[in-house]
């Protein structure tokens, strides 16, 4: 095995067993800061792939600025331990199971049938990741894509606080 | 020495780069805690410790030995795990902040040591280490389980939500002004002429208008970032005991109380790598001295040599002039209430560094368009434009209120005191 895919395994491993624990552990507390480091992994698997913005990005607005606020939501209503889940005999464990189970095959399918049986080594061009090649590839082949995602994003804040503000009396 | 770095593995160079990082830091804390508390002393007309050691320089350390032998207690109804994760959370950060943080210049025996990575995305990595130091608190604040240790943590990661965007923005300006996220790109863009045609002296990014207007907003966001006075709400002493600290003992203290001062120390250095040229000393260029006063140009390479070698020292000089403004501020500055401080994050700095970011944009454009006269005409009247807009915007907007025309208080009926300077007001 090479130094890269013992880098590999280590960063997907944890990141595998954070996600389930995301779901299995009672706390939602504990839940959202096993999130936290699921979050956290990615970007270094986005590092070890050569895209040092985008795994940057990851952590500075998942981990650093939404997981920060799902914390303080779940601090603000005190959320307590949940059993609910758990003590429900529905189907829905079993479905989510097999929903689960078949929609990593689907991806994995994808990923390891067009490698063929040795696998590829994967290699990124020089500055493939960089802010530079990101921010060119934005502002010229995407332009429209972009600006109507800020558009969007700007609708969104504008929704926020209309939704936020106070009612005025009369 | 230089060559039997580079011959050495890419790992073990890069161990070096983090030891040379991380043991000064931890050797400076302590002499952190002591010049804040004999500063402090002397700024509120105090005599502080002065009795372990001269000057009481061995203080920290007696501190530190009490802190590490006292007991640790931990309460019954914490969450133990995460209580006992809490403050290497708060630790992380303090010191992996430093990653991208060059305290050297970039070429010659100091560009191999420092800094620890110097990658494309240096400043976002700052940005993203520091937005992760809220965890320390927020989740100790939770896990102490204790109502008091909750308000502060909530408290926390409000307040650094609502400051990182100023700090981020302010730091787009500079970005921008540099051309590069790489901290050692924008070290080395200050080196150049000053306001692009002044040759003798350095483009220190606090010399220029913009820079200056984004020093400003980035330092106290910073301020808020490391929970200090007059920001220091999280672990406001008399409305919350210590606030996310006040259930932890011992050692676990100790390394909160450590993480606080390594990031504040750090953050000088962030600023001084932003603002203030780096590692160099003056804002001098000794080249272009020498080139323009021939008879000068001994000394000026010989001052050119102390510049270098010194690096080191002058940039541990500019991180202690932060950390003493730290200090000074917080010897000088109440405590804001919770709705000043939303209001001055999201109100005020937001706004300012968004403005200051256009400003810069249309100073750049112009400067390439027209060169550093026609740059600085148009950013002038830029922000001219952004004055006039405001002060039309804060009329239309002014609120009715009567305006209090004396602020006495009827003590009895009909009766105001007089006093010595206050003329009184008619009805």
């Amino acid at each position: 095995m090479t130094s890269a895919q013992i880098t590999f395994l280590i960063l997907a491993g944890i990141a595998a067993i954070s996600a389930i624990g995301v779901v299995a552990l009672n706390s939602p507390v504990r839940s959202a800061l096993v999130l936290v480091v699921n979050f956290f992994v990615l970007a270094f698997l986005y590092f070890s792939l050569g895209a040092q913005l985008l795994g940057i990005t990851q952590i500075l607005v998942y981990a650093g600025a939404i997981m920060v606020l799902f914390l303080f939501v779940i601090m603000l209503l005190n959320l307590g331990n949940t059993n609910s889940a758990i003590q429900k005999k529905d189907g829905k464990p079993l479905i989510g199971i097999i929903c689960g189970i078949g929609l990593f095959g689907l991806i994995a399918s994808q990923i390891i049938l067009p490698m063929g049986p040795r696998g590829q080594t994967a290699g990124a061009a020089p500055g493939y990741g960089s802010p530079q090649a990101v921010g060119y590839t934005l502002f010229t082949n995407y332009a429209w894509a972009f600006e109507i995602t800020s558009i969007l994003l700007l609708v969104g804040i504008v929704g926020s606080i209309l939704l936020a503000k106070r009612r005025l009396k009369s | 020495m230089a060559d039997w770095i580079q011959g050495l593995h890419p790992a073990l160079q890069a161990t070096i780069r983090v030891l040379l990082f991380v043991v000064p830091i931890l050797l400076i804390v302590p002499a952190l805690i002591w010049w804040e508390r004999r500063l402090l002393s002397w700024m509120q007309d105090r005599i502080g410790p002065n009795r372990v050691g001269p000057f009481g320089l061995l203080q920290p350390i007696a501190d530190g030995v009490k802190l590490f032998f006292k007991e640790d207690i931990t309460p019954a109804g914490v969450d133990r795990k995460i209580y006992f994760i809490a403050p290497a959370l708060a630790l992380f950060p303090a010191f992996a902040i430093g990653g991208t943080l060059p305290w050297g210049p970039d070429y010659g025996l100091y560009g191999l040591l420092t800094p620890i990575a110097n990658v494309d995305i240096g400043i976002l990595y700052i940005l993203a280490i520091s937005s992760l130091g809220a965890y320390g608190v927020v989740v100790s604040g939770y896990a102490s389980n204790n109502k008091y240790s909750l308000m502060g943590g909530l408290r926390a990661s409000a307040q650094l939500i609502s400051y990182e965007l100023g700090m981020g923005v302010s730091i787009a300006a500079i970005v921008m002004a540099a051309g590069s996220l790489r901290l050692t790109d924008i070290v080395n863009e200050q080196a150049k002429a000053l306001w692009g045609f002044v040759p003798w002296l350095q483009n220190w990014f606090i010399f220029t208008p913009f820079g200056f207007l984004a020093a400003v907003v980035f330092i106290i966001c910073v301020i808020a970032e490391t929970n200090r006075a007059p920001f220091d709400l999280p672990e406001a002493e008399n409305e919350l005991i210590a606030g996310y600290h006040t259930e932890y003992s011992s050692m676990k203290f100790a390394v909160f109380f450590m993480g606080e001062y390594a990031v504040m120390f750090l953050f000088g250095g962030v600023f001084a790598a932003l603002f203030l040229g780096g590692y160099n000393l003056l804002p001098l260029n000794y080249m272009a001295i020498g080139e323009s006063v021939p008879a000068l140009k001994g000394l000026m390479g010989a001052l050119e040599g102390i510049n270098y070698w010194g690096a080191p020292l002058w940039f541990l000089l500019k991180c202690a002039l932060g950390i003493t403004f730290f200090i000074w501020l917080r010897a000088t500055l109440p405590r804001l209430r919770y709705d000043q401080l939303m209001s001055l994050g999201w109100k005020t700095l937001l706004p300012v560094a968004v403005a200051n970011f256009i400003v810069v944009a249309i100073w750049i454009m112009c400067t390439r368009l027209y060169g550093p006269a026609g740059g600085f005409a148009a950013g002038g009247a830029a922000i001219l434009l952004l004055v006039v807009l405001y002060l039309n915007w804060m009329n239309a907007n002014k609120k009715n209120f009567p305006a209090l025309s004396s602020r006495e208080i009827e003590l009895v009926s009909g009766q105001v005191p007089e006093r010595r300077g206050i003329k009184m007001v008619d009805g």
